[in-house]
């Protein structure tokens, strides 16, 4: 519990706990060697001592909790379990469940205090102070109060407060605290920044592009603290569970502590002391603390634990629901390949060489925006021709006049409307297709990039249990198809209409069992209607953009592939724990009841039963931070 | 019916039954369209019709106080 600052109420407990045990000691070795406590009043009245030392708190805690209606307390049941065991003279057990059950108490305040501190930690992005330009001079303030086009200034070594576009100097960001991501970032004038990075060398002045509540960094830690809101199905078991286990148990105790004598033997009071012992240790194992401190727990650390790596998780249950996950389905451009296309190759007829066509469309080409268009650009340095009377054919490419002859780029329909004969189509890959005075010069052939991690991150879905992986694109088959081998994809859709995607996307998840669970993987741009489709939807590259952190359940922060399998990983992995922890936790309290209500186990078992498995559940929860 | 939702940090809230049982008792409340308690985050979420909100939030701490007297929703 390193780093853990501890509060008034566990330091109070942990004073009540040491006296009580320095009493307890005392009492037991003048009791173990049988000096002045022969007498069953001196014994009761030196055992009182340790136990109102630490239980006098939860007596108080009973009886105020009775006059606001709370029956079926906890503390009221341990005062009952306690009571009892006096009465019937087991001393020393009276003392050992009042001791353990504060000790339990103050250890699970502890572990709670500790989780959400750990997860706060990893949430530290909340900038403190922006230092901004008013009236020429540099002010120091809150970031809310700063205005939008307002300039700020950040040192090195801070954090960026507000999102906004570096207007001078440059420097290198750390944005590990917002995507998990070591490797820090380069940055100059005219580029954008999100708020939450940190300035690691260079002074940086930034004009703000957006106000502090909407930033990025309020974004996310809106989304991170609202994730706990919505409880996922074993929470919301585990409470409905403690409803009605306490009471249940309640009446067990009662039950067994009057019947079984009645029947047996109702004038021995061997007998009903027998059974009020096995009623009371009944009651000490009534209280559902271990599963409704550490089920949550697992869950919320979960969260955080995903938020670290820069994988926001939009609430307990989608845990659920990526743990079950069987079925990952891909979109392609923006997801698992950059969404940029490279140069591929140059094919030329017609005695044009590669450089001339290259020439033609580069200077042709140049300042689209195009996607193509821009690949071609920049795979051309040589120098540009003069062009005149350019203008652009919409949906079909760009004819202008290049060196006194007339150059059109664009597509192989660009090519058929205009009349050029002999075109050599290709269905392979995207291209632009050339033509200089009505003559096919040649096509320039471009690939989308796949991202570099994207194999690894298919491979790791498979290894993380995910059975079927499928890829959607708008893109051709063949493109697609090479593309999908060279990642091991193994369903491929292609050349899919924009609501083709939804199509295929229906027709996916029809016919799968309820624990075959589907996520859809997109950029959130174009993708809102099948993020919102699928059991999860996880959109990539959240940063600054509003619609993927709006549609999807899940945001990954960089456009990692790797960190779809991480937050698979991450959800089995506190599935697991939390299933573990549910199972032990009734495994035990269903033996200690059993065991005890035979008389085969005591009050011991039933104090294990209670503040033992409920120590060992929180320490298995505290596990989901050291992945 | 307009109704207005608000989040409260709180403290001191021990476990998830308690969250559950402050939740039950301030969704009986007249007027409550949608309550949750966070156990972890120490969070509550109040929605509740506007014109009666701010009687229904002195309500609402009430009724935790009657769970657990050592939490607090902390008013803003």
């Amino acid at each position: 519990m390193r780093g853990y600052r501890l509060g008034k109420k566990q330091k109070r407990s942990i004073i009540d706990i040491a006296l009580s045990v320095a009493f307890f000691a005392a009492v037991a070795s003048l009791d173990g060697f049988g000096i002045l406590l022969n007498k069953w009043f001196w014994r009761l009245g030196a055992y009182l001592v340790p136990y109102l030392v630490v239980g006098w708190r939860v007596i108080f805690r009973a009886a105020r909790n009775i006059v606001n209606g709370q029956i079926f307390d906890e503390n009221f049941l341990m005062c009952i379990a306690t009571v009892g065991a006096l009465v019937i003279g087991e001393y020393p057990e009276a003392v050992f469940v009042m001791l353990f059950y504060r000790v339990g108490e103050l250890f699970e305040q502890i572990a709670v205090g500790k989780s959400r501190r750990s997860v706060a930690a990893l949430m530290e992005i909340r900038p403190d102070t922006a230092t901004v330009l008013r009236e020429g001079e540099w002010v120091s303030m809150s970031p809310d109060k700063v205005a939008v086009g307002e300039i700020i200034f950040v040192k090195a070594g801070e954090k960026i407060p507000l999102d906004g576009e570096i207007i001078e100097g440059a420097s290198l960001l750390n944005t590990v605290a917002l995507t998990g991501e070591a490797l820090p970032r380069e940055v100059a004038v005219g580029d954008k920044v999100t708020s939450g990075c940190v300035n690691m060398s260079g002074l940086l002045k930034i004009r703000v592009s957006c106000e502090f509540g909407e930033s990025t960094v309020s974004k996310i830690l809106q989304l991170v603290e609202s994730a706990t809101d919505s409880k996922s199905k074993s929470e919301n078991f585990i409470t409905k569970f403690a409803k009605y286990y306490t009471p249940a148990v309640v009446i067990c105790a009662a039950v067994l502590a009057i019947l079984p004598p009645l029947i047996l033997a109702p004038a021995s009071s061997d007998v009903w002391r027998e059974w009020v012992y096995r009623a009371m240790s009944f009651l000490v194992i009534s209280c559902p603390c271990a599963l409704v401190i550490s089920v949550p727990m697992t869950f919320f650390g979960g969260i955080g634990r995903a938020s670290a790596d820069g994988i926001l998780i939009k609430g307990s249950e989608y845990i659920e629901t990526l743990a079950d996950c069987s079925t990952v389905v891909f979109d392609k451009t923006g997801t698992l390949t950059e969404g940029r296309f490279v140069l591929d190759g140059v094919y030329t007829e017609n005695g044009f060489s590669e450089k001339e066509i290259l020439q033609f469309a580069a200077s042709v080409e140049n300042g689209s925006t195009h996607p193509v268009a821009r690949a071609v650009c920049s795979a051309f340095d040589g120098e540009l021709i003069p062009v005149s009377r350019s203008e652009e054919l919409a949906g079909l490419g760009i004819r202008a006049v290049c060196d006194g002859k007339t150059v059109c780029v664009g597509n192989a329909r660009l090519m058929a409307d205009i009349g050029v004969s002999g075109v050599a189509e290709t269905a392979r890959a995207s291209a632009a297709y050339v033509a200089v005075d009505g003559v096919f010069g040649g096509r320039i052939e471009v690939s989308d990039v796949i991202k570099p991690d994207a194999a690894k991150g298919i491979l790791n879905l498979k290894k993380a249990g995910v059975r079927h992986t499928v890829m959607l694109t708008g893109d051709r088959w063949e493109a697609a198809e090479s593309v999908a081998a060279s990642l091991g994809i193994d369903e491929l859709s292609a050349e899919l209409l924009p609501d083709g995607k939804m199509l295929a996307l229906e027709g996916l998840m029809v016919g799968r069992s309820a624990n075959d669970k589907l996520a859809f993987v997109g950029d959130g741009i174009n993708d809102a209607p099948a993020l919102a489709r699928a059991d999860v939807g996880i959109a990539m590259g959240g940063i600054g953009s509003d619609a993927a952190i709006e549609a999807a359940d899940v945001v990954i922060m960089d456009d990692k592939v790797t960190k779809i399998s991480r937050a698979v990983e991450l959800s089995r992995r506190t599935i697991r724990i939390v299933r573990e922890n549910i199972a032990a936790v009734l495994f035990v309290k269903a033996a200690a009841l059993v065991l005890g209500a035979f008389g085969i186990t005591g009050m011991w078992f039933a104090i294990f039963a209670d503040v033992g498995i409920s120590v060992l559940a929180i320490l298995n929860s505290l596990k989901i931070f050291k992945m | 019916m307009a109704t207005v939702r608000r989040i409260f940090e709180m403290d001191g809230v021990d476990c998830a039954h308690c969250a559950a049982k402050m939740e039950d008792s301030i969704r009986a409340l007249d007027g409550v369209t949608y309550v949750n308690i966070s156990f972890m985050a120490q969070r509550m979420t109040l929605e509740a019709e506007e014109s009666k909100f701010d009687s229904i939030l002195k309500k609402a701490v009430k009724l935790c106080r009657k769970v657990d007297p050592d939490c607090s929703v902390i008013l803003k």
